[in-house]
Order: C-alpha cells, then structure tokens, then sequence
C-alpha cells in the first residue's frame, strides 16, 4: 500500500516537473480547454436558471374559466357542481369577484384608479387544475367548459410556459450535445499533447524500460499530467463562468431596482462546480491513457 | 545461472546474428564475450534481457526462460541485471543523483534508504562530488561511471557491459575495468561484450568468442 501511494506520488510529482518545465504551453493548453468549456456550462447556468424561474411562475397548466359579469349566485353554484362531478378535473378553485379585484388593487398599486370605478369589472372565476395535463387532455377539457351555460371564457394559460420549456429543453440538449463534442474534443486535446511529449521522450523511455521500468510506471506521470490539464481547464471554465454570472448579477441587479422583481443568476452549485472539475480531469487522464498505451506499444522493447 | 543452449537468432529480413550458440555461466563469474563487429555479441547481449528473443533455442536466466517470458513479466526479470551501454543512455535532464536514483524509484525503493545507497554507488564510482551536477558536465569517462553507478545502485546478481570502454582512451578504460572486477569481487557476476584487448589482457577473464554469430570458443564452464 505504501509502496503503491509512493508510486503515485513519484508519478503525480513526475507529472508536476512536467508542467513546470514548460508553464507558458501548460497555461495555454489549460485556458484553450477552460474557454471551449465555458460554452456549454455557461449555457447550462444560463438555462437552468430559466427553468428554475419558469417553474415558479407555474407549476402545472391550468384552466381558467371566467362567469358572465351578471351570473347570479345560483348559476355560479350549478357551474361549480359540475365542476366536482367532472372526473378529469383534479382540483379547482372559485376566485370571486371581489377577491380577484382586491388582489388586483394590491398587486398592481393602481389603488386610485380601481377605486375610482363605478362598479367591479372582473368576473367571478374558476382556476382548474386538470387531472391528466397533457395538453390533448387540457384542450379537450377547455372545449367542454367552454359549452356550459353563462361561461363567458375559457383560457388554457400557460401554454406560452409549456413553450418556453420546450424552448429551454432545446436550449439545454444544444448544452449538451455542446458537451459532449468539447468533452470528445479534450480527449483529442490531450491525446495530441500526450502523442508529442512520448515521441520527445522516446529515448527516457526506452532507457527506463531497460532499467526494468513497467508501463504503469512510464505510464503514471503521462495520465497524471492529462487529468492535471483536463483539471485546471475545468477551473478556468469555472472561474470564467462565475465571473460572467457575477458580472451578469451586476446588471441584472439594476433591472431588478427598477421591475422590483427577482431577476438573478445563481452561481454554479457545488455539485456543478465539482463535476465541472472532475469530468475533464478524467477526460483528461482518459485522453493520455488511449494516447500513452498506443505510443508505448510503438516503442516496443 | 545463465545458460544458453542451441541459441539461432535470424533477425526479420534474413540476417543471421547467432547460429546454435550454446554455453553456460555460472554464479558470480567474469566473462567476455568477445569477436569481431557483426560476429553477435550484442545480439547475445540483448538476448539475455529480452531485447530480443531468440528464434530457436532456449535463453535460461536464473531458471527462468528469458524468450518465453510474457510482456509483464520483463520489468521485473530485467531488475536482476545492471546494464552498461557503450553510448551511457544517461537522461540528460536530471542530476547525477538523480539519474542513479533511476533503478531504485523503478523498483519502488522508499526515499531515505535510496538516497544512502545512491550516494554508496557514486562515491563507489568516485563521482560522489558531483551529486548534483548534470551528467551533460562530465567527461566521457565520468560518464562511464556514472552509468556503471546507475548499474550496480539496486546490488543486481548480473552486470551486463556491451562495449563500455569503446568510446574511452585507455586510462580510462582501465578504471572501468578495475570498477567491473571490484563488482566482480563482490560476487557479482559480469558479463562484457568487448573486443578492448587491453582489458582483456588486464582482466584475464573467461572468454566466449564468437565469430560470424557461431562460438568460435569458451563454452565450456
């Protein structure tokens, strides 16, 4: 075990030298592999963020049937039993006409206008939460309604939400496939880096391998170096999208002053942040495997 | 220890390098091998550590068969030896100590005890002032020895020298072999391939001699 870790650190210190002997190449490789990261996981904040926002807005799709202006108490009872008979609706909910105008007069700040009405202009409403919200299911449901005596409306919202998430879906599959092209690309990066710095070797190596070296010991320092690579790439990428989110929050913060809403970007999790570390060191560390073992099989002896 | 027997390598392309060698040596011996250029030695050399494998014939080191031996297994049968190049193979971006150190981080050797021994063979090979100098900075023939160092540092049962005075005036050539047959005394077996007449003169070792890849001589123990 000891031998083992002794190994590793002789391989991982090897793989230093390494860097160290050349810092300005290190550097670049390590800023070209973080921009080209940056892409994808910029993108990915970017539309995870949305996606967290657009959930709060809503939830689910719902219906909203809205009553005549002058249906009685009566009517509005009637609308309401066939509401509970209706299987394919799972909740609902009667927003009356002086609760939607109250909450109106509170969230909108227009106290003086409303107040200066002659008489309430909004419906009594029912909101409906389908059992089944597919949106063949929520249309089918919305056309039912529609029929019912002194409905006056029926608006299925959401669906600009429903588009948006597709939108946002689309967004973060580009994301992805943005990855997974830039994850093979590293692997390429590194395989070219490893290919060159072997064939500069060539002789250290055969030497080694005549003193009795075995090819996990020529092998640790290459794959080392290619996980250290494919790391501080990772922490470019990371550096550089938390300060595009920081600096975004900075003018987002302005916009929030003055649509006092919650307009922010959250910054990369530590779950992200880990695995934006820790997927390009492997991808590193598996780029140099593929490179090192095809290379050294070519210095046979 | 080591035995050849029936021992043919034709290399890809035709050449013939050793045709039905045979001989063996034992335990703690002192051998040249020697022949005109081209007659095999180095090939038998290579042989030995399974550089190459033979054609036909069997490569006995220590009871193991060297050209049967599988891929893995090479590293570690290859640690019994302590090789001597005519061109040193030193690694000219590391130290002295470094280079030395080689074998002993090879063989997973822990730091402090690698350091003394390191320190042991280089003063051994006189060259115990120069720890940290880079090999570039040497003579040939200091570098010589520090290769000869880099050789004995992990004590191995065999030295292996092909050509080690072939590029040294004859002072030199002298300290090299003074420094093979004080290893020699120490019970270690050496094994060079040479056709310095003056070594062999100041050596008088046992002589396998080749000629056009056949033993012209010296196989019998």
């Amino acid at each position: 075990m000891r031998a083992w870790l002794a190994a590793h650190a002789g391989g991982f210190g090897a793989a230093l030298e390494r860097i160290a002997f050349a810092p300005l190449g290190s550097a670049l490789n390590a800023l070209v592999i973080g921009i080209a990261l940056s892409l994808p996981v910029g993108l990915y904040l970017l539309v995870s963020n949305l996606q967290a926002a657009s959930h709060q807005l809503t939830a689910a799709p719902q219906i909203s049937a809205f009553m005549a202006l002058d249906a009685n108490r009566a009517e509005i009872a009637q609308i309401e039993a066939r509401l509970k008979q209706t299987p394919q609706i799972a909740a609902y909910r009667l927003v009356p006409r002086e609760q939607a105008l109250a909450e109106l007069k509170k969230s909108s700040g227009l106290t003086d206008v409303i107040d200066g009405l002659p008489q309430n202009p909004l419906p009594d409403a029912f909101v409906i939460d389908a059992a089944d919200p597919s949106p063949t299911a929520l249309e089918a449901l919305r056309d039912e309604i529609r029929q019912w005596p002194r409905v006056a409306h029926v608006q299925l919202d959401a669906q600009w939400a429903r588009r948006l998430d597709a939108g946002l879906r689309f967004s973060r599959m580009v994301a992805a496939i943005l990855g997974t092209l830039l994850g093979i690309a590293l692997v390429a990066v590194t395989f070219n880096t490893i290919r060159l710095q072997v064939l500069t070797r060539r002789e250290e190596i055969e030497v080694i391998k005549l003193i009795g070296a075995t090819d996990a010991f020529i092998q640790r320092p290459f794959l080392y170096f290619g996980a250290l690579q494919g790391l501080a790439g990772g922490a470019v990428a990371w550096l550089i999208v938390s300060a595009g989110a920081y600096l975004a929050n900075r003018s987002l913060g302005e916009l929030s002053h003055v649509y006092a809403s919650l307009l922010q970007l959250n910054a990369l999790t530590p779950g992200d942040s880990l695995a934006l570390l820790l997927t390009p060191a492997s991808l590193g560390w598996f780029g140099a495997w593929l490179s090192v073992s095809r290379h050294l099989a070519l210095i046979e002896r | 220890m080591i035995s050849f027997s029936h021992v043919s390598k034709r290399y890809p392309g035709g050449h013939q390098a050793l045709q039905d060698v045979s001989f063996s040596i034992n335990a703690g011996e002192l051998v040249f091998v020697t022949g005109h250029s081209g007659a095999g030695k180095s090939t038998l050399l290579k042989l030995l550590v399974a550089i190459e494998r033979p054609t036909s014939g069997s490569v006995i080191v220590n009871g193991q068969n060297v050209g049967a031996l599988g891929r893995r297994a090479v590293p570690f049968m290859r640690r019994s030896f302590g090789l001597v190049f005519q061109d040193h193979k030193l690694l000219f971006d590391r130290s002295v100590f470094d280079n030395v150190a080689l074998p002993l981080q090879i063989a997973g050797f822990p730091g402090r005890d690698a350091a003394r021994r390191v320190r042991a063979a280089l003063d051994k090979v006189g060259l115990l002032k120069y720890e940290t100098a880079m090999p570039i900075t040497l003579s040939g023939g200091e570098q010589q020895r520090l290769c000869m160092a880099r050789a004995i540092v992990h004590r191995p049962a065999i030295l292996l020298a092909d050509e080690p005075t072939g590029n040294l005036d004859t002072d030199y050539a002298l300290e090299i072999g003074e420094l093979i047959r004080s290893f020699n005394q120490v019970g270690v077996t050496a094994i060079i391939a040479t056709h310095d007449q003056t070594l062999l003169a100041r050596l008088a070792p046992r002589v396998i001699s080749l000629k056009h890849g056949a033993l012209e001589s010296g196989g019998a123990a």
